[in-house]
């Protein structure tokens, strides 16, 4: 067995893949770090507070893994699932009694609730620890927009599936935006938004609207939802977590006492 | 006895589940015991009979030799319905309020491993012995409210283990030693340590996913319907807290003005907390008033709020024990009363001020801005009064190292968390509705 093995990594497919041999001395452990596109996120050495479980929880990480398995699972939702009216309830029907292992959604489904989870329990930890303190002032900040957009993501998903519990949580929520000071019809200030006695502000052009794409949840809220949630907001958190963790390494790695 | 009926062979082979975890847990906590201390016997010999006590209604309900009718083995009534009979939002605001300041107060006492570990087996228990009521099952067994449930215990574990390493290294330091995290703290290489670490943490929650995903199918109710409404209809369960503020603020509060002043408020944090302490490692006596703030927002506002919006909130949003049927003809006497409404009618005994018809828009206003002057005034006084008169009395010290502006966003801030346990204390004190009620203007607080 160890020859096979020998062979494979001494083979010029390998090699031309990792560039170079197995870590396990010390040089190639540090030379994998720096030449591996995936691991070149980490550092190569690392204080063990920085990776203690105990300190860190692990929930950040465990946040990203639950970021990465929805990616998997929503991707293969999607080839099954089709966002208007007619097919919506139908596609996830289908998808409970007709195919084979669909445990995707159930997946798709527990992993977001567990990511709103674990991502409040990153921020415990954070704030508990301190390391929002300088010189990890801004990536906090960057922290709460990936907070406020994973639960957007969550917000945006639980409609797709178009039975009683989606419209009914999502028009609950949504009517919120009818209030908005100034710009929902039914909030304090929206009269002073208007032109020679002509309200600019109706439930026809009000925050809500724009958030639903119509008067109440339908046809078009899916729609707008389901581009929120499988593309928009995807992207800009895939991009806020870049940003995260290259300022976690610029920051000088997890924090610890001085 | 006519509510034996709702124990079902499957649910109580289910219990057995449960039951079969508390064993587990037990007979490794048992020989933990024996492995660390071989003095503790006694108190091993005891944790080992517990669990021996639990193998048996294990076994019991795994075989299914009781038949729903001859099962004892359940949550009593006399507990059920004293649970039952204190359900109210305030006792349970208190309630909340009253653990989160005993587990700050007793920290010491709590993090000890044994407390911990009876606190724990108590709260299990109690929720296998609750899951025997039917009422208790129908809410708690919601596909949806199982990871609810969950987050309940990972919250109190994690706020466990904080005390224990805040309370260690406060020692620590008092001692004079180093901190526990300066302790053992090498540079070592991230190949292998930390790359195979995120290699198990991924296995270990992929095999979690799939198992979870296998054993709970994913709710599907009836096809949406724009016509029937269900009562109670509930937002997403992460919004759930803020659901439960409709019960104290209108709309534009608890929906947009609330939830935007807790994101500006976190994103602010870094910059209003001045104290230099506590960067990098757990401690409790360095920050107290930053550490405490936060707890107090995460634990009985945030996830209590939801705790409460999820599992005590039923048919018209009215109050329900945990193990009180949702009935939706329960009725709930809601009289409450304006600040102006106490201010014209009760104190000065006149009427309310009200404009006389077909008089113009400025009139209006007038007679408006007169009705509700009172309301006006302390609100503006809150903002902008309260935090000079902090400013010169508890938070002197804040105020000098923080300069007018961040003194004033950071007071703005926690007036604004504060106004919810407010308004609630006004609600239940004085049935006080709203404290500037314009509803022409749709403006009311
Ligand atoms: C999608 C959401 C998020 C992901 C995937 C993520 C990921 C991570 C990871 C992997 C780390 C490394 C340390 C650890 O695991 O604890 C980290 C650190 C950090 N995160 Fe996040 N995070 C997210 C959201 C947040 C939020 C909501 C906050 C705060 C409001 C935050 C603030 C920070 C800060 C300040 C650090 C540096 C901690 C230190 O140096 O000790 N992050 N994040």
């Amino acid at each position: 067995m160890a020859s096979v093995g020998d062979y494979i990594r001494g083979s010029q497919i390998w090699k031309s893949i990792f560039r170079h041999p197995a870590p396990v001395d010390r040089r190639n452990r540090i030379v994998v770090m720096l030449t591996n596109f995936f691991l070149h996120l980490h550092p190569v050495s690392i204080k063990q507070q920085g990776i203690a479980l105990s300190y860190t929880w692990c929930m950040g990480g465990i946040t990203f893994f639950l970021f990465l398995a929805e990616t998997v699972t929503g991707v293969l939702l999607m080839f099954y699932y089709r966002p208007t009216l007619e097919h919506a309830f139908n596609d996830i029907l289908a998808l409970r009694d007709v195919t084979t292992l669909g445990i995707m959604r159930e997946m798709h489904r527990w992993g977001a609730h567990a990511m709103v989870i674990t991502v409040w329990l990153h921020m415990y930890r954070v704030f508990l620890t301190g390391s929002y303190k300088p010189p990890r002032e801004f990536n906090w900040v960057v922290g709460v927009l990936l907070l406020v957009l994973t639960l957007l993501l969550s917000f945006t998903g639980y409609l797709l599936p178009w039975d009683q519990l989606a419209i009914w949580a999502i028009t609950v929520g949504s009517n919120m935006a009818r209030a908005t000071p100034f710009l929902g019809h039914e909030g304090p200030g929206f009269q002073l938004l208007n032109i020679g006695g002509f309200d600019l502000i109706t439930n026809g052009s009000d925050a809500r609207f724009i958030l639903l794409g119509g008067r109440f949840v339908g046809e078009m809220t899916l729609n707008r939802f389901y581009i929120l949630h499988c593309v928009a907001i995807p992207l800009v958190v895939a991009i806020l977590i870049a940003i995260h963790f290259w300022r976690i390494r610029k920051d000088g790695g997890i924090s610890q006492p001085l | 006895m006519g509510h034996n009926s709702d124990l079902t062979p499957p649910v109580i082979f289910g219990l057995g589940w449960l039951y079969l975890l508390l064993t587990v847990m037990n007979v490794w906590w048992t020989a933990r015991i024996m492995r660390t201390d071989p003095h503790r016997d006694k108190e091993a010999a005891g944790w080992g009979m517990y669990a021996g006590l639990l193998l048996m209604a294990t076994l019991a309900h795994l075989t299914g030799s009781s038949t729903p009718e001859h099962f004892h083995l359940r949550m009593p009534q006399i507990i059920q319905q004293a649970i039952d009979w204190c359900a109210d939002p305030k006792i349970y605001f208190a309630g909340t309020t009253a653990l989160f300041i005993a587990v700050v107060w007793l920290r010491k006492w709590f993090i000890q491993e044994t407390v911990a570990w009876v606190l724990l087996n108590l709260s299990v228990l109690f929720l296998t012995l609750s899951m025997t009521d039917y009422d208790f099952r129908q809410i708690v067994g919601k596909p949806d409210n199982v990871p609810i449930v969950s987050m309940l215990f990972i919250v109190g574990f994690f706020t466990w283990l904080y005390f224990k390493r805040a309370v260690d290294n406060d020692e620590r330091r008092a001692a004079g030693r180093p901190l526990f995290e300066q302790e053992k703290n090498e540079k070592i290489l991230v190949w292998p340590d930390l790359v195979y670490t995120e290699l198990i943490c991924m296995v270990v929650c992929t095999v979690v996913l799939v198992v979870w995903a296998l054993l709970l199918p994913a709710p599907l109710e009836e096809p949406a319907s724009a016509v029937q409404t269900p009562n109670p209809s509930k937002a997403p369960w992460y919004f759930l807290g803020l659901q439960e503020m409709l019960v104290y603020f209108d709309p534009w509060m608890a929906g947009v003005v609330l939830p935007s002043m807790i994101l500006v408020g976190l994103m602010a944090i870094p910059y209003i907390d001045f104290n230099k302490l506590g960067n990098g490692y757990y401690t409790f006596n360095e920050r107290k008033f930053a550490i405490l703030t936060f707890m107090f927002g995460f634990l009985p506002l945030w996830i209590g709020m939801i705790i409460l919006g999820t599992f005590l909130r039923g048919p018209n949003w009215n109050f329900f024990g945990i193990y009180e049927p949702w009935d939706s003809h329960k009725l709930e006497v809601l009289n409450n009363v304006n600040l102006s409404e106490y201010f014209w009618l009760i104190w000065c005994g006149s009427k309310m001020p009200t404009a006389p018809a077909g008089s113009d828009q400025l009139t209006q206003t007038g007679y408006i801005l007169t009705r509700e002057w009172l309301g006006l005034v302390a609100c503006f006084a809150y903002l902008a009064i309260t935090p000079m008169i902090l400013a010169a009395t508890v938070f002197k010290k804040f105020f000098i190292k923080m300069g007018f502006i961040r003194f004033m966003v950071f007071s703005n801030l926690l007036l604004f968390m504060a106004s919810l346990p407010i308004k609630m204390l006004l609600r239940w004190m004085f049935r006080l509705k709203y404290i500037v009620g314009i509803p022409e203007w749709f403006f009311n607080i």
